[in-house]
């Protein structure tokens, strides 16, 4: 059904429609008054001044590998985070633990882990998924590089970025 | 040799003149063009600070390279260097063209539309006189009819744009251009009809001459230095209303907001020229932009008195102080100019586009008739005058 929109009716004054633009200018003119007067504090100078300190707890920065308090990666490279990537910028190649080792009872561990940090889109994801608490998404934001390579981020430095994380998961202590 | 250089001193001779008009052509072209890529520093750092923003504040010059512990970043000078990275960066990215064009109109839009505002140029007599040299570039006894007629012609620089960029966007923006432009045309025409009335002159140099004697056409009163007669307090009311239509007209023929339908960046991505990168591009750009100097200066030079100001006197005198007299003249000129563009950067960043049929309304329902009434209302005053 058609339906009439109600029209205003509107004064001469409001029809020549100058008046207005005097009233608009007045308040742009104003805005720009008190910008010249240094009244208005509403940018921050970016490289100088940052917002690091005020970044909630749970802000989603470039994603890092976590280690735990022995200094093992977390990782069991199950690949979930992989799989969940939706942009595809997870690339995993998992390794065997061998028998000898300390944490053998662990499996698996990842040969190479990279994110390429062109593609990744911060979407966190990949943290909610790990079932071993491994991947964490850190405060960091400004991720630059001058090359495609320097923008793939590989496991070391995904494991320093990350640093050590102990007490979130104790799977695999050997008591247990 | 000697003859020859005889005559480039010579003021009588043709070669004086040839090397005048050219020295006066370069400057000012290299005048507006610097100003043009300061007006759109101007427009950047005004419309940020209208919006409570910074804008660009940053580019400086490297004048830590001078030593003396200066700071590249300085308050300052900081944001000024802006117009120049624009230009280098725009000179080299990539110039990209998309298979489907038109080629040949493609190529040739960007340099139709800043070629008819920079033509439109000649005829603004931009200072006094510097010696016995006149400050303009070429003094025709139809100035106002020529600018028209070529700046009207800048609107092929956009259809052919949208037209053979072969794409829908581009396309809609310059049918909305064509007619915009067309339309207002006929108020900007007819508007200054009644200053031609009341001054009885075309040629723009002899507009000016006839305000330096009886005051600016907007302020009689103020800048001749005595009162204003009956007549021109008579005549002031149709050049207040032809002021108010020719500046409103004027901003739709420089597709300024809140005339800027032709690209609407909201609605049409970015208008005629949407499929245009790289130099190209910066032509439209620059063509705009020379078009509101163009269009500021001819308010300035038909109602607020050109180069003249109150008290300073006109460069005509011989040696150094005609000079410098003379270049007082240019510089108060430019000033006005200058004030104008900042007018028109307020307004943009002030008001709302118009929709489409508002847009006509206003230029056939109201500009058109108010101008011709205008006409005829001059007419009466200045018969009863007589």
């Amino acid at each position: 059904m058609a339906y009439q929109v109600p029209r205003p009716k509107l004064t001469f004054a409001e029809k020549i429609y100058l008046p207005s633009v005097i009233a608009g200018l007045k308040i742009t003119l104003g805005h720009l008054w008190r910008m010249l007067r240094g009244k208005t504090h509403v940018c921050m100078q970016y490289p100088e001044e940052k917002w690091d300190s005020h970044l909630p707890p749970h802000y989603r920065g470039a994603p890092t590998l976590v280690s735990d308090e022995f200094g093992r990666t977390r990782c069991v490279a199950c690949q979930l985070c992989e799989f969940i990537c939706p942009p595809r910028a997870i690339r995993i190649k998992p390794g065997e633990i061998p028998a000898e080792n300390k944490f053998a009872k662990v499996e698996k561990f990842p040969e190479e882990f990279q994110i390429d940090m062109i593609r990744c889109i911060y979407c966190g994801l990949c943290e909610e998924v790990c079932p071993e608490q491994a991947i964490f998404l850190k405060k960091e934001y400004a991720i630059t590089g001058t090359s495609r390579a320097a923008m793939m981020h590989q496991k070391e430095k995904l494991i320093e970025m990350g640093g050590i994380q102990p007490g979130v998961v104790n799977k695999w202590n050997e008591k247990k | 040799m000697n003859a020859i250089l005889h005559d480039l001193a010579d003021p009588n001779s043709i070669l004086f003149m040839i090397w005048t008009t050219l020295a006066k052509s370069a400057g000012l072209l290299g005048v507006v063009l610097g100003m043009v890529s300061y007006t759109v520093y101007a427009e950047r750092r005004v419309s940020s600070l209208m919006q409570d923003r910074l804008g660009p504040n940053r580019t400086g010059f490297p004048i830590s390279l001078l030593g003396f512990g200066l700071k590249d970043w300085s308050p300052i000078l900081g944001g000024l260097g802006q117009p120049i990275a624009d230009a280098v960066k725009l000179l080299l990215k990539e110039d990209f063209t998309p298979a489907y064009v038109k080629k040949f109109y493609y190529w040739i839009a960007p340099a139709l539309g800043i070629a008819a505002a920079i033509i439109s140029l000649a005829v603004i007599p931009f200072g006094s006189k510097i010696g016995t040299v006149d400050m303009v570039i070429a003094n025709i006894d139809i100035g106002p009819l020529f600018i028209f007629a070529i700046s009207s012609l800048g609107v092929y620089g956009i259809v052919l744009a949208g037209w053979s960029a072969n794409s829908k966007y581009p396309f809609l923006g310059a049918i909305r251009s064509t007619s915009q432009l067309i339309s207002y045309e006929l108020a900007l025409g007819l508007s200054v009809v009644p200053l031609f009335l009341i001054i009885g002159k075309l040629n723009l140099v002899e507009i000016v001459h006839y305000q330096v004697q009886n005051g600016w056409m907007l302020l009689p009163g103020l800048t001749a230095g005595k009162l204003p007669t009956l007549s021109q307090v008579l005549c002031w009311i149709p050049v207040l209303i032809s002021f108010l239509v020719f500046t409103i007209a004027m901003f739709a023929e420089t597709n300024r907001l809140p005339f800027d339908l032709p690209e609407a960046e909201t609605e049409l991505v970015g208008g005629y020229h949407t499929e245009y990168s790289s130099m190209k591009f910066a032509l439209f750009f620059l063509g705009e932009y020379t078009a509101m100097i163009t269009g500021s200066s001819l308010i300035i030079t038909l109602f607020l008195g050109a180069w003249h100001f109150p008290g300073i006197p006109d460069g005509s005198m011989s040696g150094w102080p005609g000079v410098l007299w003379g270049l007082v003249n240019i510089g108060v000129f430019f000033t006005k100019v200058f004030a104008f563009l900042i007018f028109f950067i307020f307004i943009r960043w002030t008001l709302p586009r118009f929709r489409y049929d508002q847009l006509m309304k206003l230029g056939w329902i109201w500009l058109f008739e108010i101008a011709l009434v205008n006409i005829f209302l001059t007419a009466l005053i200045v018969a009863f005058v007589h």
